[in-house]
C-alpha cells in the first residue's frame, strides 16, 4: 500500500525562540523545564508516523497533548518548528504558500470539532465553499454541493442556514463540506466531540458506512477510545506531545506501552476489540471420505477434544462431537449420520463480542474463509475465558 | 508665586505659526488643493442631482427607502418629517445639508474601510494608527478648522474635508474590531480550504464583520451630521448655515428653524443606518402588506416569516 502521509521527526514549539527551545530539547531538557526557563510550550515533540492510502489513521490522547497542533501541521495551518510534513512527496513544512494553498485544495480537507460554518451562507453554500475558492463555475458547484449533501443524508435541507441545524446535522455539514471538493485526504478534528453520546455513535456508523465506499485517507482526532477502537485501522497515541505507541486496535489493547496507555486500555471493552483469530486454535478437522466413527473417536481422545470437524474435499462439512462418536462405535452407525452439518461458524474477523452467541451451544467454533475453509476452530471456553480476561 | 514660565516660555504659537504659513503654505498648497479635487466633484454631482430631483419624488423615495429598510414607522416619520421641513422653506438648505454629509460619509467609507482591514491584519500598522485616531477623537473640532482653512482655503470643499477628519475615525474602528471579531475557527477553516487573503477578506470575513462596520457607518454618519453647524463657520452652506447665520443675528426663529431640521435629518439618517446594521439581511413584506399594515390597526394575516437569529 502506498504511504500518503508521512510525517518525520516533527517538532512544534510555540514561543518565539524555537530554536533556542529545540536546543535545549536536544540537551535532554523537559518540557517542564523549558517552560520554566524560556516560557516556551512544546506542542508537538519528535512525532514520526505514515497513514497508509485508504486508511483511517486515529490520534488520541488527553487533552493539551498535542493533537490538534500535530493534525494542523499536516495542512499546514500551523507550521512546523522542525520536521518534514509529506504529503504525496511534497513537504508542507517547506514548500511555498502557492504549493500549500494547491494542497489545500486539492488535496486535503478539514472537518472541525465546533464544525466552523458560515453563519452568514445557506448550507448548499457552506459545501460549496471548497469549490468556490477554487473557481468551480456555479451550476457545477451546486450540483456536487448537492451530491455532497446527498451523502451525507441532507440533500433537502441545502437551502436552510446552519443554525436551523441540529448539532447532529451540522457536522454533517461540515463533513459534506470535506468531501464535495473531493480531497484524497480528509482530516478530522475530535469531530463528533461536540455532539451527545446517541448522536456520536450514529456519526461514527454512518461514517464507517461512508468510508467503506469512498476509502479516503482519513486522519482522524478523538480522546475517546472507544471511538478511536471503532474507526482506526491504525491508532496512535499521543501523551505530552509525544507519540507513544502507534499499532492496531489489537496490538494497543493486547500489549500496551507503558502504563499511561493501559490507562486508557483498562476500561476498554475487549470484546470489541479482540478477533476470532486472537484466540483460535489451529484446525485439525478429518477427512469425511476416509474416516469411521472409530478413527475419529481415536482422534479426540488423542488431541483431548469434544467434538471434531469434518472436511470434505477440502471444504467444510460438518461436526462430529465425541458423545456421538461414541454412541456410533457402540451401535455400528457410519460417521456420515452421526455428523451435524448444522453447526457454528464465523470468519476469522469476527469480533468476540459476535462470537458470544455462538459459544453458547457449547460446540467448537469453526473459523472458515471465503471458500468455506478451516481456518481455524474457537473453543467455546476460550471465549468466555477472555470475555472475562477483559474485565479484570 | 514662582513658576515655570519665568525661566523658559515656549513660543509654541510662533513654531506651529512657521511650521504651517512658511513651510506647509507654500509648499504644500497646491496639494492640499488638489485633494479638493474629487471632493468637489462628488459634492457637484450630489448636489446637482438633489437639486433636481422634485421634493415630491425625493420624499417619496426615501420614505419607500425607509420602509424597506426600518419598517412602517420610520417610513411614516420620514414622510411627515420631510414635509415639514418642506413647509418651514428650509428644503433647499436641507438638501445642501444631505449632499455634504452624503460626501462625508462616502468619502469615509472609502478611505475607512481599507484603513480598517489593514489595520485589522496588521499588528503594527493598528499600533500606529490608534492614537492617531484618538488624537482625531479628542481635538475639538473648532481647533482644527484653522489648519484646514489655511490649508485648503474656505467654501463648502474644506468643510466637507474637515467633517471627513472628524467624522472618519469611527468607521476605521469598527472595520478593525468587526474582522478581528470573526470567530477564529471560520477564518481557519477558510485558509483550511486553500483561501487567498483576498478571498478570506470577501467571502468570510468582511460579511461577518458587516453588521459591526454598518454600526461604525451609523456613528461616522452621526458625526458628520454634527458637523454641519461647526463647518458653516468657513464657509459651508445649509442648514448649518441657517443657525449659524440664525445664531449671529440673535433671530432665534431662523436658528431654531435650522436646528429642527437638522434633527430631523438626523432622526431618519439614524433610523435608517441603524435598521441595515440590525439586519441580516433586508426582507421585507410586500408593498400590499404593508399598506395593508398602515391601514388596520392589527395585520389579518401574519405572512411574514419570523427572522432568523443573528
Ligand atoms: N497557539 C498556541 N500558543 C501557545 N501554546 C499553544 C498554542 N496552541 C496550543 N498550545 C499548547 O500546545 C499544547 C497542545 O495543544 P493542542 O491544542 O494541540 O492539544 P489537544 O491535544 O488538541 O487538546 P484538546 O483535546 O484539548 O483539543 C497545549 O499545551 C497547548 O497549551
Ligand atoms: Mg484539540
Amino acid at each position: 500500500m502506498t504511504t500518503k502521509i508521512s510525517a518525520k521527526n516533527i517538532f512544534k514549539i510555540f514561543g518565539n525562540n524555537p530554536d533556542q527551545a529545540l536546543g535545549l530539547l536536544q540537551k535532554g531538557q523537559s518540557k517542564e523545564e523549558i517552560y520554566a526557563s524560556t516560557g516556551q510550550t512544546v506542542g508537538v515533540d519528535d512525532v514520526s508516523f505514515e497513514v497508509a492510502e485508504g486508511e483511517v489513521f486515529v490520534v488520541m490522547g488527553l487533552s493539551g497533548s498535542g493533537k490538534s497542533t500535530l493534525v494542523r501541521m499536516i495542512n499546514g495551518l500551523i507550521k512546523p518548528s522542525a520536521g518534514e510534513m509529506l504529503i504525496d512527496d511534497i513537504d508542507v513544512a517547506s514548500c511555498s504558500r502557492d504549493v500549500l494553498r494547491r494542497v489545500r485544495r486539492e488535496k486535503v480537507a478539514m472537518v472541525f470539532q465546533h464544525f466552523a460554518l458560515f453563519p452568514h451562507r445557506t448550507v448548499a453554500e457552506n459545501v460549496a465553499f471548497g469549490l468556490k475558492i477554487r473557481g468551480v463555475k456555479p451550476d457545477e458547484r451546486r450540483e456536487r454541493a448537492q451530491a455532497a449533501l446527498e451523502q451525507v443524508g441532507l440533500g433537502t435541507r441545502g437551502d436552510s442556514f446552519p443554525d436551523e441545524l441540529s448539532g447532529g446535522m451540522q457536522q454533517r455539514v461540515g463533513l459534506a463540506r470535506g468531501l464535495a471538493s473531493e480531497p484524497e485526504i480528509l482530516l478530522m478534528d475530535e469531530p463528533f466531540g461536540a455532539l451527545d453520546p446517541l448522536i456520536r455513535s450514529d456519526m461514527q456508523q454512518e461514517l464507517l458506512e461512508l468510508q467503506r465506499s469512498l476509502k479516503k485517507t482519513i486522519v482522524f482526532i478523538t480522546h475517546d477510545l472507544n471511538e478511536a477502537l471503532i474507526l482506526g485501522n491504525t491508532i496512535a497515541i499521543m501523551r505530552n506531545g509525544s507519540m507513544v505507541q502507534i499499532g492496531t486496535a489489537e496490538q494497543i489493547v493486547s500489549n500496551p506501552a507503558d502504563d499511561y496507555v493501559a490507562a486508557f486500555t483498562r476500561d476498554v471493552d475487549r470484546s470489541l476489540v479482540f478477533t476470532a483469530q486472537s484466540i483460535a486454535d489451529p484446525a485439525q478437522p478429518l477427512d469425511l471420505a476416509n474416516t469411521d466413527a472409530t478413527a475419529a473417536l481415536a482422534h479426540m481422545e488423542t488431541h483431548g477434544l469434544d467434538a471434531v470437524h469434518m472436511v470434505d474435499h477440502g471444504k467444510l462439512a460438518g461436526i462430529v462431537t465425541y458423545r456421538d462418536a461414541n454412541t456410533a462405535v457402540r451401535d455400528d452407525v457410519a460417521l456420515k449420520h452421526i455428523m451435524q452439518e448444522d453447526m457454528p461458524t464465523a470468519s476469522a474477523e469476527t469480533l468476540l463480542v459476535d462470537l458470544y452467541p455462538l459459544a453458547e451451544k457449547g460446540l467448537p467454533i469453526a473459523l472458515t474463509d471465503d471458500e468455506d475453509r478451516l481456518d481455524g476452530v474457537v473453543a467455546p471456553q476460550a471465549v468466555f475465558a477472555q470475555l472475562s480476561n477483559g474485565k479484570q | 508665586m514662582l513658576s515655570p514660565s519665568d525661566f523658559l516660555s515656549i513660543p509654541l504659537d510662533d513654531w506651529v505659526n512657521s511650521l504651517v504659513r512658511d513651510w506647509l503654505v507654500p509648499n504644500f498648497r497646491p496639494f492640499f488643493r488638489s485633494l479638493q479635487w474629487p471632493v468637489t466633484q462628488v459634492l457637484k454631482s450630489l448636489t446637482g442631482f438633489l437639486g433636481a430631483t422634485p421634493m415630491v419624488v425625493f420624499t417619496a423615495v426615501l420614505s419607500l427607502v425607509a420602509w424597506r429598510t426600518a419598517g412602517k414607522g420610520v417610513a411614516l416619520f420620514t414622510l411627515l418629517a420631510l414635509c415639514f421641513i418642506d413647509a418651514i422653506g428650509l428644503w433647499p438648505e436641507t438638501m445642501t445639508t444631505l449632499a455634504m454629509v452624503v460626501t462625508a460619509v462616502f468619502f469615509c467609507i472609502v478611505i475607512g474601510i481599507p484603513l480598517g482591514v489593514l489595520a485589522s491584519r496588521s499588528d503594527v500598522f493598528r499600533a500606529i494608527l490608534r492614537p492617531i485616531l484618538d488624537i482625531m477623537q479628542t481635538i475639538p473640532s473648532f481647533v482644527y478648522l484653522v489648519p484646514i482653512v489655511m490649508l485648503f482655503g474656505v467654501g463648502m470643499a474644506p468643510g466637507i474635508i474637515a467633517t471627513i477628519i472628524f467624522a472618519l475615525p469611527p468607521i476605521i474602528r469598527l472595520t478593525d474590531l468587526g474582522i478581528r471579531d470573526v470567530r477564529n475557527d471560520l477564518t481557519e477553516a477558510a485558509v483550511s480550504f486553500g483561501a487567498t487573503p483576498w478571498q478570506m477578506l470577501m467571502e468570510v470575513q468582511f460579511p461577518l464583520a458587516l453588521r459591526t462596520v454598518m454600526a461604525g457607518l451609523n456613528q461616522t454618519l452621526m458625526l458628520a451630521l454634527s458637523m454641519v453647524v461647526i463647518t458653516a463657520m468657513i464657509g459651508a452652506g445649509g442648514l448649518g448655515l441657517t443657525v449659524f447665520t440664525g445664531l449671529g443675528r440673535l433671530d432665534v426663529g431662523g436658528a431654531t428653524a435650522g436646528g429642527v431640521g437638522i434633527v430631523l435629518l438626523a432622526i431618519i439618517l439614524d433610523r435608517i443606518s441603524q435598521a441595515l446594521t440590525e439586519k441580516r439581511s433586508v426582507q421585507s413584506p410586500s408593498l400590499l402588506q404593508t399598506m395593508r399594515g398602515f391601514f388596520a390597526t392589527r395585520r389579518p394575516v401574519p405572512l411574514e416569516e419570523p427572522e432568523r437569529a443573528g
